[in-house]
């Protein structure tokens, strides 16, 4: 293995006795195994002590034709700790950078941080590749790279300025891992960048109880209502929510849908750390789903969520059941879920919640019902409403038959009891009893403490309770002790006449006590209680001393401000700073300057849902491209990779010219359409195509370079292709686009909307307008009639050979019939040939009754008769338009005319060009097709193209005179391109002319129906050299 | 992000330990098996243990800790997602997780954990991508690879990594293209002293087993989509769509997938198809107690409930228990006072009950707390939550494949307070 020495040695020692360890990276193994024999003489060098010669060999890998080899070997040297070879990485993971392959891309940015562990002098550098990276355009190196700018320079957030937009826009396509990483670090850069949303509320928070309700309703409304919100607080300033901001939130929210723990975890504390109040209740629903997780999982969440719903009460509320705690949930899982129920309990829900709690307390699991107590007793003193309650609930413990659930219940009781012992003097009278049974030391002690703070409740007990203790000193514990010479010394104080005695006593059996702390504290509280000849100044106030109002507890829960960590954070679970932890910065005051965001491309300003899709699915439509070409992937060099990538983009980009060329045209004639709406038309129509590429079958998260490239220079490639079109085409071809042009775009439309005519477009790049629905032909054919200008320049070199007789005034009587190729789409049926049948009367006496008679047709060929023209006046002419369905051949088809007297036999025989309706498709479609219809379906024709054939509009007139094609763009000025697709079934005819200047020409077609082929073949050649 | 991993067994004997920077001496799991100790039962174990210089992170599956050491600051969530993902690879790829077998194929092991991190950072962690790298093992492969000292590293290049859509491998051949999925509901409920309902909810989830050539795009769609509110989906299904049409559109992975998890939640009315009947009852004067349970069906919509187990975990003073089952077999474990009863089917005309007396710690006062009952059950071919599947199209592929849509029922945490 070629990094085997150095690999090994780092782990050695980490396999364990009798353990194997493989000191082989198997990831190196399985690409060099891949080609073992081509990599011989490398793995020798690598295996050499010469850096020279290693450095060489990594030379000869990393320049790989193979991106795999090339990011495995990357891998692999990067993962060599050893400082000496820190200058060769450097250099690779520079060299890395910009490598075509995303994939190498991607693991340059993870080499990063490794080399960045090994050196960190290299810092500034590796900053700069970092940069680089960052403007990268993939989901697949997104993720990475972010994680590297955290392990390496987390405080240059200035970096991610101009990579905000693009980073928000590709976050949904990232890989999970990258997900989290992202998220969290954009809401640090959403803290310093913007202003906080929930600035006008503040007035709302000084009442808290209010806000939860507030929000809650916002909730139900829906986001809609925060401007609502806003506007209804009297604002200072009205706050506005920066577009930046709204789109960071917008984009992330899907991912609460994500099947990851950890993604929906780092969207909900975006969520709760930078949405404002009205809208961070849609994480509530996410973070409950997780509850169902591995407990592991449920003990993250229910931490997180027992902090936000302190902060946000209201956003759990409806959940509360989902708390519920169930007898098999481990014990940390039963404490977290109790927590969250405690801050959730209001004075609404508290009767349910307390019933919850009476199930707990009778669980078998003794730490938890010792908690439950505990949160029986913070409900108590939140809720004063059921004070009395809870209060009782626990006196009625003080009977339980476990220890552990008394004591438990005293101490609370004592905290309880603080806020108003005048009420309870009864409560405390029942707890003296108990000293009598209970053997817990803490509960023992929390009853001491209480009967000495209130001995003026219980004037008559105490002192017994001290006689008792008094006896029983020596067997306490230290703690109990304690608490029995504070009760003496309080009493003392209090009724000396009647404890002075017992008093003395515990005092002298504390002097003696083992421990010293009780020493100490006997001997302290002796010199401040009796008086003394020599120091009376400290005893005269004693009394204060002892028996000073001491503040009630306050109980809270201790998840309380631990939303000052960043929420799911691994210092927010332990409450303390963990090593490497980013502080989640502050709102800022001012807002900084929101235009550093802006990027050149024009694109990224319009912050919208439409850009975000743009950009979502622009991989897909490159993707397509990618994966049918025969070129892409592993094998190719760089130089064709590059040369893959260019025609990509100039793909693309033709492919929206042609389309756009109907639109442009016309528009060109008034005068040149500005810059921004040519784009703004572009993106909607790049938009249209993308849905199309997404029904293909591309994944939805998934996206790759080639994309990206593409997308950046399509541009440019656009215009340049627009402006060259223009040159080159000839008046004639413009003018006989738009009809037929426009049905392209539409019918594209069609297709997408109706899904279940779905067909795969590799099949069918473009969409055949053969799907132009009736409506929509009708709606054409009646354009093209107003469109007066356009008419006749249309029809006539449309209408092929001109006029063709059918019926001759002669052999009619008097009625002539003709018959013209329209080459509009036939209304009725998108298979059918439209048929213009021009009647005249040339007779003196009006024809009748004219109509198809029973049509005796060969297989296949059908006919759409034209409504019967009920009369024709003399010398009057009139036109029908029929459609003809020749099923792909030159067959005639015969029928019978036929007027209320007579009946004529006809037939109409098309000429194979009118077989075929134009296709508009880019140059790149053009030749992919081409290439699949090689062999029996190509047929070549040489010719010499006559003088009056040498220019290029002349030339496209001929051809598109013979058959009803479109052209395609070409980038060469002598060659000339035509596509179409037979009306019947569809198949593609491509016709290319290859005229030199010399005269001499090649012609070939290609069609998948050999006889149209042939045929096209020969009618055009003569009619390009007659 | 990700320093080391040990994998510890549940006699605390690392016996795997994979490092992915430099070696953390596993002295460090000391602080571990410190907080084992502490714990007492092994889910008690907190998932994350802070220690002076790292953390500790781990999880519990199968009876094994995977113990992941990170000495920065990471997204708690992160590791232990990630340690539950390598956990699945290793069920994935030796069909059950355990230390027997993961030991017997330690270098697989070994070489999955190597692709699945780089640096700390996952790498590759689709099943359909490691699987390209590294073929799982079959008895064959492993004899040869015993006999010819090679390994299980895929000799193609993995260019599922490079691929649009890297849950799928590319070049998948079927001769019988199938595709089924599992339509399973889980009910997890409280059910009160009295019977009544505290809280229900629905833990739905559509398992697929999708055996296709090439690369199809499915399209599944719901009689009733509306019923999924809260869901969350395997990468490969197309959100924008679901938003739009509510309906799932995807490129599967190859093989066996969760496509998508719901949860209906308590806020809905849930059918409960069983009830408990329960007199269950401690007398302070006598040693011996009363137990009977009898278990009937309700809103079944007339489908039988089987593979009902009850189990319940009764008090400490409880030392035995002399019962009589009408059908199926019980046991109870007197050490851990575990009560199993294995009833099977249910039937209606007859319902199964469990009768006896349990005797008490002679002289101990009675046990102040009543067992909780948990139940298992299964109901095929229906979904309690009315969820229906309308259709399944593919487009991509020419072929017809076979298409099946099963539907279960289950208990999930379904537990009846006495």
């Amino acid at each position: 293995m070629s990094a085997a020495p150095a690999y090994g040695e780092d782990k050695g020692g980490s396999a364990g006795p009798g353990e194997p360890e493989y000191g082989h990276d198997p990831a190196s193994g399985g690409i060099f195994s891949s080609d073992y024999k081509r990599h011989d003489d490398l793995k020798e060098m690598l295996d050499t002590n010469k850096d020279s010669l290693k450095l060489e060999a990594m030379k000869r890998i990393v320049a790989d034709p193979n991106q795999l080899i090339r990011a495995s070997a990357l891998r692999v040297l990067s993962s060599i700790r050893v400082p000496i070879i820190v200058p060769i990485m450097m250099l690779a993971i520079k060299e890395a950078a910009s490598d075509m392959s995303p994939y190498v891309r991607k693991t340059a940015a993870h080499a990063i941080p490794k080399l960045y562990s090994l050196d960190s002098d290299q810092k500034d550098q590796l900053i700069e590749v970092i940069e680089k990276l960052l403007a990268d355009k993939t989901t697949l190196v997104a993720g990475s790279v972010v994680m590297a700018f955290e392990e390496v320079c987390p405080e240059r957030i200035d970096l991610i300025h101009k990579n905000y937009r693009k980073l928000c826009n590709l976050l949904i396509d990232v890989e999970e891992w990258g997900q989290v990483v992202i998220i969290s670090m954009l809401t640090r850069y959403a803290r310093t960048q913007f202003l906080s949303p929930t600035q006008n509320e503040s007035l709302l928070e000084e009442n808290p109880e209010k806000a939860f309700y507030g929000s809650e309703e916002d909730e139900a409304k829906g986001p809609g209502s925060e401007e609502a919100a806003n506007t209804a607080l009297p604002a200072r300033k009205p706050y506005v929510m920066d577009p930046d901001h709204r789109l960071l939130l917008r984009n992330t929210k899907p991912l609460l849908q994500s099947r990851s723990a950890a993604v929906v975890m780092a969207v909900a504390q975006l969520y709760f750390h930078l949405a404002p109040k009205a809208e961070v209740g849609v994480i509530a629903k996410a973070l409950v789903r997780l509850l169902r997780s591995h407990s592991e999982v449920q003990y993250v969440v229910l931490q997180n969520v027992a902090t936000m719903s302190i902060k946000r009460r209201g956003m759990f509320e409806p959940y509360l059941k989902s708390f519920y705690i169930r007898s098999t949930d481990p014990t940390q899982i039963k404490i977290l879920k109790l927590e969250v129920l405690t801050n959730l309990a209001n004075e609404t829900n508290i009767p349910t919640v307390l019933r919850e709690f009476q199930t707990y307390i009778r669980s078998m699991d003794k730490d938890f019902v010792a908690a439950t107590i505990q949160a029986i007793g913070r409900c108590a003193t939140n809720i004063g409403r059921v004070r009395d309650t809870c209060l009782n609930g626990l006196v009625q413990l003080l009977s339980n038959r476990d220890e552990l659930v008394v004591a438990e219940s005293v101490v609370v009781l004592k905290k309880l009891l603080q806020v108003r012992p005048a009420q309870h003097g009864d409560v405390i009278k029942r707890l003296a009893k108990l000293t009598d049974s209970i053997q817990v030391p803490m509960a023992r002690a929390s009853i001491l403490w209480l009967i000495g703070e209130y001995c003026e409740h219980v004037p008559k007990i105490a002192p017994d309770v001290l006689r008792k203790m008094a006896k029983s000193f020596t067997a306490e514990e230290d703690i109990v002790k304690l608490q029995v010479i504070n009760l003496a010394a309080k009493l003392y104080l209090t009724n000396s006449k009647q404890t002075k005695l017992l008093t003395q006593y515990v005092l002298s059996l504390a002097k003696y006590d083992q421990n010293y702390d009780i020493r100490d504290r006997a001997r302290f509280t002796r010199q401040l209680i009796v008086p003394s000849e020599q120091g009376g100044a400290l005893s005269r106030h004693a009394k204060k001393l002892f028996l000073a109002p001491k503040p009630a507890p306050v109980l809270e829960s201790s998840f309380k401000d631990r939303d000052h960590f960043q929420l799911g954070s691994l210092s927010h679970l332990l409450n303390a700073k963990a090593t490497g932890y980013q502080e989640l910065p502050d709102w800022p005051e001012e807002a900084p300057d929101p235009s550093v965001r802006n990027v050149e491309v024009p694109e990224w300003t319009k912050c919208s849902n439409r850009e975000k899709r743009k950009e979502k699915e622009k991989p897909f439509y490159s993707d397509s491209e990618g994966e049918s070409g025969p070129t892409e992937s592993a094998d190719s060099d760089p130089e064709s990779e590059s040369a893959s990538d260019s025609k990509s983009s100039s793909e693309s980009g033709s492919g929206e010219s042609s389309s756009e060329s109907d639109s442009e045209d016309q528009e060109e004639e008034k005068g040149r359409s500005s810059e921004s709406e040519q784009s703004e038309e572009e993106g909607g129509k790049r938009k249209m195509k993308k849905r199309k590429k997404v029904t293909e079958g591309q994944g939805d998260g998934s996206s790759s370079d080639e994309g990206s490239d593409s997308s950046s220079s399509s541009s440019e490639s656009e215009k340049t292709s627009e402006t060259e079109e223009e040159q080159v085409e000839p008046a004639s071809w413009r003018k006989k686009t738009p009809p037929s042009g426009k049905s392209a775009p539409v019918a594209k439309e069609i297709s997408l909307l109706d899904l279940e005519d779905f067909t795969p477009p590799s099949v069918q790049p473009v969409s055949p307008p053969t799907i132009v629905s009736t409506s929509l032909a009708t709606d054409l054919e009646g354009l093209t009639l107003t469109d007066s200008p356009l008419v006749p320049s249309l029809l006539s070199p449309g209408s092929g050979a001109g006029r063709q007789e059918l019926l001759h005034r002669v052999a009619g009587e008097g009625l002539a019939v003709d018959y013209t190729f329209s080459r509009q789409p036939f209304s009725g049926d998108p298979h059918m040939v439209s048929v213009h049948i021009h009647f005249s009367n040339s007779s003196d006496t009006p024809i009748k009754g004219l109509h198809v008679g029973t049509p005796k047709l060969p297989a296949g060929i059908s006919i759409q008769e034209f409504p019967e023209i009920e009369s024709l006046a003399p010398g009057e002419s009139t036109t029908a338009v029929m459609g003809i369905n020749f099923c792909d051949s030159t067959q005639a088809a015969t029928f019978q005319l036929c007027t209320q007297t007579r009946q004529f036999y006809v037939s109409i025989q098309p000429p194979v060009g009118e077989l075929m309706a134009p296709v508009f498709m880019s140059e790149n479609e053009f030749k992919k097709e081409q290439g699949k219809l090689t062999g029996m379906s190509e047929i070549t024709e040489k010719l010499t193209l006559p003088d009056s054939c040498q220019s290029d509009h002349i030339v496209v007139q001929k051809v598109t005179t013979v058959a009803n094609l479109g052209r395609v763009p070409c980038g060469a000025s002598d060659e000339y391109r035509f596509a179409g697709r037979t009306l019947t079934s569809g198949s593609l005819v491509l016709l290319t002319l290859d005229a030199r200047p010399t005269g001499a020409a090649q012609l070939t077609v290609n069609s998948e129906k050999m006889v149209i082929g042939t045929m096209l073949v020969k009618d055009v050649v003569q009619a390009l050299t007659q | 992000m990700i320093h080391s991993l040990f994998l510890i067994n549940s006699s605390g004997d690392i016996f795997l330990e994979k490092h992915w920077k430099s070696v953390v001496s596993r002295s460090v799991c000391d602080y571990f098996f410190e907080a084992q100790e502490r714990a007492t039962e092994a889910e008690n174990v907190p998932p994350v243990i802070p220690t002076p210089h790292h953390y500790l992170l781990s999880v519990y599956r199968h009876k094994i800790f995977f113990v992941a050491v990170i000495q920065t600051e990471v997204p708690p969530l992160f590791v232990i997602e990630f340690l539950h993902r390598v956990v699945d690879t290793f069920q994935d790829y030796f069909g059950v997780c355990s230390e027997p077998v993961i030991k017997d194929n330690v270098v697989v092991v070994y070489e999955v954990l190597e692709e699945m991190l780089d640096n700390g950072f996952p790498l590759a962690t689709e099943s359909n991508i490691l699987k390209e790298l590294i073929k799982p093992p079959t008895i064959l492969r492993t004899v040869v690879n015993t006999i010819t000292g090679s390994t299980n590293v895929g000799d193609q290049l993995p260019t599922g990594q490079l691929s649009v859509v890297p849950w799928r491998r590319t070049g998948v051949k079927y001769t019988n293209n199938e595709a089924y999925f599992d339509v399973i509901e889980e009910i997890d409920a409280i059910i009160d002293k009295s019977g009544s309902t505290i809280t229900a909810e629905i833990q739905g989830v559509i398992d697929a087993c999708v055996k296709l050539t090439g690369m199809p795009d499915l399209t599944l769609s719901f009689m009733n989509p509306r019923l999924l509110d809260d869901v969350s989906f395997h990468p490969c299904v197309r959100f924008k769509r679901w938003e739009s049409e509510r309906i799932l559109s995807f490129i599967p992975p190859d093989g066996n997938f969760r496509l998508l998890s719901y949860h209906v939640s308590a806020q809905n009315l849930v059918a409960i198809p069983v009830y408990v009947k329960h007199n269950i009852s401690f007398r302070d004067s006598s040693s011996l107690g009363r137990f009977e349970i009898t278990v009937g069906p309700k809103q079944t919509m007339g489908k039988t409930i089987e593979g009902v187990i009850v189990t319940s975990q009764m008090p400490k003073g409880v030392l035995n228990m002399s019962l009589t089952p009408s059908q199926g077999t019980h046991t109870f474990d007197p050490v851990t006072k575990m009560l199993s009863w294995d009833v099977g089917k249910i039937n209606p005309q007859k319902l199964p009950s469990l009768k006896g007396t349990m005797s008490l710690q002679a002289g101990a006062s009675k046990p102040d707390e009543n067992p909780t009952i948990n139940l298992q059950f299964k109901i095929q071919q229906l979904a309690i939550s009315g969820l229906k599947v309308n259709r399944l199209d593919m487009y991509g592929e020419k072929y017809k494949p076979f298409k099946g849509i099963k539907y279960m029922t289950k208990a999930g945490k379904f537990q009846v307070r006495t």
